[in-house]
């Protein structure tokens, strides 16, 4: 499946969801979606349209939300695809996608302790890389740190 | 009974601090707890106040060992957010160098891998051999590790034209010695014994834990960066993507051992189609914008993610290192291993590994706590090896 | 010199300790020990166990996490035993200076008896280092 394919069939099913489709260039593709969207859209992703997980980044934005990107390839194929969603900081809570994915296990918990994130029905929220007795509140990664 | 053995977070070979809390039932491991974090240093909020050329040098630190992947990704991800590609000749001095370390980092694992089976005539040759790549990269860069060659839009140092001839000898003395391993390796019947069928990977979980690189390749996931996203000139040099498919340790040594002269066709390719012209385009700026940037290090690929608000310095940078990926996939390829292959099996993915500082064992039952000297994960691994030479025949 | 300081400047043994290093350093400790360099010819000898050791070779940043362990490793080590800082890292902070995670640099937690520079020091560096420290342990 080459990536025309893999775009169509995206627009089709989320077509009208999707706040904005972006090309960087023909090979950086992002697209920001609802929230509440997430779960199933990464569900399409990794399962009918056969793609790989790489990472997810979060960035604490001055407009008092905290993005998270999730980025996604197609194995043999060179495009990334990067899902945008906006967490609000004041109610920073997300649906963890650890049931999609055993590879968005560990990095959930890392936006958790650096961003400060809460992903609900994550199996292991402890500490991943900050030592245990990491002072509670204290995100390393958020702004006004 | 079940017992827990825990290794780390200090081992005696070197490398990363990282903590394992292996389960047993008897001999046979049941579950892996992966404690990571010892060496967190907080890059990605440190590279928020340096500046976009002090990034690459502080990415370059992230591990020593890919110490050319992490800039090779980081001058993508800027060059990808600034929209701008290198001078031609720049591109292959990059790649020269990226192909050079392959061949560092993979020579150093097939050392330290040879000594956890008790093989230590493999660690004292590979790194010998390895010394030659050092040399060629001291002679390019100025330094054995840590290079600082790169920089977004070209490459700090040129390669002078009459080094040229000098590291395509240096380049050529690499192939008996790789000859010499591959026959060391992959026709001998204590290592096949010790490494076929050990720490089984299969397809299907490897795409779970989505890994990267070699740990993939050996597992029948044809993913490489080089060829699957071409960065720097990937396109225009002849190389192969090996894919094994067994997911055992043994696959995962035979794929390294065979990139390892896909890497000296990349070199000297490169050394052939380089042009004289320049190397760097002295860019001033990073436009507003993101950039994704991706590199093939010799563990995996290596993911940068980078958002600039037009300042010098970048607003958000994400770095995804192959390990990351690579180490937690152990917690499926090791259940259900002896002891005794636990530390090659966790070995096997290349990680930045083990560390026995001293292992505990807390018997479930008593509660009780008992030490045994440090090592002893190793020694166990040696005592296995002198098993099998033993029922081979071998002495 | 007394019996035990005439032992530790013959033939130490040494113990890998990072806390919190890039790897870099680590590899020319280890590149010492093989065939271009060999430094068991003179007796050292890298070996498993704080317990056996009488030199401590630190590299890295001293990160929180790794803090409590590096001491209790000292704390494990006979004496008397002499601390190496290897690396840039280890004797300030480096390039890592200012991370929420490094407070402190290793000779403020560990007592360093020598500090080697360079990021990686070359094993030479390394080597020179360490028999300028024996020099000095044994009087000369």
């Amino acid at each position: 499946m080459k990536w025309p394919d893999i775009e169509k069939k995206i627009k089709e099913k989320f077509g009208k969801q999707i706040l904005k489709w972006a090309e960087h260039n023909e090979r950086r593709i992002y697209a920001d979606i609802p929230l509440p969207l997430l779960k199933e859209f990464v569900q399409f992703l990794l399962g009918p349209l056969k793609g790989r997980f790489i990472i997810a980044s979060g960035v604490d934005t001055p407009r008092g939300v905290i993005e998270i990107l999730y980025h996604f390839d197609f194995y043999q194929l060179p495009q990334v695809f990067s899902l945008r969603v906006m967490v609000d900081k004041k109610n920073p809570k997300v649906e963890s996608l650890a049931g999609v994915s055993k590879a968005i296990e560990w990095i959930e918990r890392e936006i958790h302790e650096l961003l400060g994130i809460e992903f609900t029905g994550h199996p292991d929220m402890r500490h991943l890389i900050l030592p245990d007795d990491w002072p509670e509140g204290n995100y390393p990664l958020r702004r006004d740190q | 009974m079940s017992e827990i053995i825990p290794i780390g977070p200090y081992h005696p070979l070197q490398e990363e601090p990282e903590f394992f809390k292996l389960h047993v039932e008897g001999e046979r491991v049941t579950k892996l707890d992966i404690e990571i974090g010892y060496n967190h240093r907080g890059i990605e909020k440190l590279a928020e106040s340096k500046s976009w050329d002090q990034v690459v040098f502080l990415v370059e630190r992230i591990c020593g060992i890919c110490s050319t992947s992490h800039p090779a990704a980081s001058v993508n991800a800027m060059e990808d957010a600034a929209g701008i590609n290198a001078p031609e000749r720049a591109q292959f001095i990059r790649m020269i160098v990226c192909e050079l370390e392959r061949i560092h980092s993979h020579l150093l694992w097939l050392g330290l891998a040879g000594h956890f089976i008790g093989y230590n005539t493999v660690w004292m040759w590979s790194w010998k051999y390895r010394e030659i790549v050092c040399d060629v990269l001291e002679k390019i860069s100025g330094n054995r590790q840590s290079y600082a060659m790169f920089k977004a839009g070209g490459v700090r140092r040129d390669i002078l034209d009459e080094d040229i001839p000098w590291i395509r000898s240096s380049v050529d003395k690499l192939i008996p010695a790789l000859d010499l391993f591959k026959g060391a390796v992959m026709d001998d019947p204590v290592i096949h014994a010790r490494t076929k069928g050990i720490g089984i990977l299969t397809e299907e979980m490897a795409k779970a834990y989505c890994v990267v690189g070699p740990t993939a390749r050996a597992s029948n996931v044809a993913i490489d960066v080089r060829r699957d996203d071409p960065y720097f000139l990937y396109d225009q040099v002849d190389f192969d993507v090996i894919v094994l498919g067994g997911g055992d340790v043994f696959d995962k040594a035979a794929v390294r051992i065979l990139e390892m002269y896909e890497s000296v066709k990349i070199i000297k390719q490169s050394l052939d189609l380089m042009k004289p012209g320049i190397v760097d385009l002295h860019i001033k700026e990073i436009p507003p914008g993101e950039g994704i940037g991706r590199a093939e290090a010799p563990r995996g690929e290596v993911y940068h993610y980078c958002l600039s608000d037009g300042s010098n310095f970048p607003a958000r940078y994400k770095v995804r290192a192959p390990s990351y990926v690579n180490i937690f996939s152990n917690e499926v390829a090791c259940i259900g291993q002896q002891v005794a292959d636990a530390a090659l099996v966790l070995a096997a993915v290349d990680p930045c590994y083990c560390c026995t500082e001293r292992l505990i064992v807390v018997d479930n039952d008593t509660n009780k706590t008992r030490e045994i000297k440090g090592n002893a994960l190793i020694q166990l691994s040696h005592q296995r090896t002198e098993e099998i030479k033993k029922s081979l025949g071998i002495s | 010199m007394n019996l035990k300081m005439k032992a530790l400047t013959k033939s130490p043994w040494v113990y890998h300790l990072s806390t919190g290093s890039c790897n870099n350093c680590d590899i020319e400790i280890l590149d010492c020990l093989t065939p271009r360099f060999d430094l068991e010819r003179f007796g050292i000898q890298l070996v498993g166990s704080p317990r056996h050791a009488d030199a401590l070779l630190v590299t890295g940043n001293m990160t929180l996490k790794s803090m409590p362990r590096a001491l209790e490793v000292y704390n494990q080590m006979p004496k008397p035993g002499v601390v190496i800082a290897i690396g840039t890292c280890s004797l300030g902070h480096g390039i890592f200076d200012g991370s929420y995670i490094c407070p402190k640099t290793v000779d403020e937690v560990l007592p360093v008896d020598i500090y080697i520079p360079g990021c990686p020091p070359k094993p030479e560096a390394i080597i020179a280092g360490v028999a300028k420290l024996l020099n000095k342990l044994a009087g000369k």
